[in-house]
């Protein structure tokens, strides 16, 4: 690891602005740093600046940055209310990582790419410019949609693509105001810059999560990994399903680990939306997310798994 | 190089004021600067939970947390569950139970199910739960799941299990 200056925020406006890499639960940052992958030169301690409460907000709930991934699992309101939240978190890591993780440190966890974690390959994202070796490489567990030339890395978290189906919300504050943005709209694609995960913007910080008002109905994590437990998924899917009389009347979907973001396709929501279930609509909407979906060689079994693993997750939501 | 702030950090009821290279791991911390060698370093990656301890009552990797960040916490290493002359109830489970061959992972397999254990009293819902909102079972599959972060190379799981269904069947203090 190599050497950084550390020091203590005693508030948020200690962090915003500095210029330091900020660091709170560590697990990832610091796995990063001892591979040299991440070298900051500074990290500066945001663990006692408070945001670390889950507080109702109108009908839905505020999240705060530094709630651990464990607390907001376990917690009474999470689980009741949104239940896929709670799920998805569970499905991801370890019971000790999740007392660690948190919020806003999960959104912001890079991509486990081999080739990224790798200093010795080519990668656009660790080193811009030096090429991409997963193309043409050891693909298994890449991208299949909204790749781009210069890199096929997936978003590998679950918590995220949760919240993307729930249609949350990220607070932000930064050197110039505060922001609010869709979780939809946090993560980016690689375009020709794969060095951005998302759209934070220098000196910002995450300050909360919100949830919208739960929505009634189904809501369930589907997680295909190639260990039951304590592994990145290969494909997930999150659904928000409602039906009424037997109709799809309120469908929000959100995949996992095959693409740079957690994939939402609004076109997909709308062809359910309206009909009555049946494996025709299904695979419907598994030809309209996938589409456009391409394979890299070792992971041209997502494309199948994850219409296999959509028509699973949609019959189960739509099963009486 | 900027002044590090220094770190109080209790270890099993003792004070330790920690001072120096910020990039020292809490489980290094452990290790060399308070020669607790129970706590063991596998991986080293957050990905083996063989240096599995407690802090503040919680279950961590100490390798993938630095000492320096751990200012007024309270850490509990496998030494402050029980020594060999007052072995914890799991500690004597795992010996009773065989629940284990080379001894690598122990250490963090028992820091790890102390926690579990409270975690469970605490209504905590896992991965495998059939409602997240609602009540646990204790059964195998929910036991297996939960303690998923630490790995056995020996695969003394089977005893690992019975060990930790004695302790919680038998409502000891873990």
């Amino acid at each position: 690891m190599k050497a950084f200056d550390y020091a203590r925020a005693a508030s948020l406006s200690d962090a915003v602005g500095a210029p330091a890499c900020l660091i709170a639960g560590g697990t990832n940052l610091l796995d990063l740093m001892k591979l040299e992958v991440e070298t900051p030169s500074a990290l500066m301690d945001i663990t006692r600046i408070g945001l670390n409460e889950i507080t109702a907000e109108g009908d839905g709930l505020r999240i705060g940055a530094l709630v651990t991934n464990a607390a907001c699992a376990a917690d009474p309101q999470v689980r009741q209310g949104w239940p896929l939240l709670s799920r998805a978190i569970l499905a991801g890591a370890s019971p000790q990582l999740r007392n660690k993780a948190t919020t806003a440190g999960n959104l912001c966890q890079r991509t486990r790419c081999s080739y990224f974690m790798d200093n010795r390959s080519a990668c656009n994202k660790r080193r811009p410019g030096s090429g991409c070796a997963a193309l043409g490489g050891i693909n298994r567990n890449h991208a299949i949609l909204g790749t781009s030339d210069a890199c096929i890395a997936t978003y590998p978290g679950d918590m995220a693509v949760a919240l993307a189906a729930l249609d949350a919300q990220v607070k932000i504050e930064g050197p110039g105001g505060s922001r609010r943005i869709p979780l939809r709209e946090f993560h980016r694609l690689p375009g020709d810059d794969p060095s951005r995960d998302n759209v934070l913007q220098p000196g910002e910080v995450i300050t909360s999560v919100l949830l919208p008002a739960p929505v009634e109905g189904r809501q369930i994590y589907r997680k295909v990994r190639d260990r039951a437990s304590y592994a990145f998924a290969l494909v997930s899917v999150a659904a928000v399903l409602r039906i009424e009389d037997g109709t799809i009347v309120q469908a929000q979907l959100a995949f996992g680990s095959i693409a740079h973001k957690p994939w939402t396709d609004p076109r997909v929501d709308t062809l359910l939306v309206g009909e009555r279930p049946s494996k025709a609509l299904f695979d419907k909407a598994a030809d309209l997310l996938l589409e456009g979906a391409q394979g890299q060689g070792g992971n041209d079994f997502k494309i199948p798994l994850a219409r296999r693993t959509l028509a699973a997750v949609l019959a189960e939501a739509t099963a009486e | 190089m900027a002044q590090t702030p220094a770190a109080r950090i209790a270890v099993n009821g003792v004070s330790h004021d920690y001072k120096g290279d910020p990039r020292r791991s809490l489980l290094d911390f452990l290790r060399r600067d308070f020669g607790l060698t129970g706590t063991k370093k596998g991986c080293d990656h957050g990905q083996c939970g063989a240096c599995t301890v407690m802090v503040n009552g919680r279950r961590i990797n100490s390798c993938l947390t630095l000492a320096v960040m751990h200012d007024g916490d309270e850490v509990t290493t496998i030494e402050g569950l029980g020594m060999p002359d007052s072995l914890s109830a799991l500690q004597k489970a795992f010996v009773s139970h065989d629940g284990f061959q080379c001894g690598y992972c122990t250490p963090g397999q028992i820091c790890s199910a102390a926690a579990m254990i409270e975690e469970i009293r605490e209504g905590w819902p896992s991965f495998v739960s059939v409602d997240v909102a609602g009540h646990a079972r204790l059964d195998d599959e929910e036991i297996r799941e939960r303690m998923s972060g630490n790995l056995c190379r020996c695969g003394a799981y089977a005893n690992i299990l019975a060990a930790i269904k004695e302790v919680m069947e038998s409502g000891a203090t873990s």
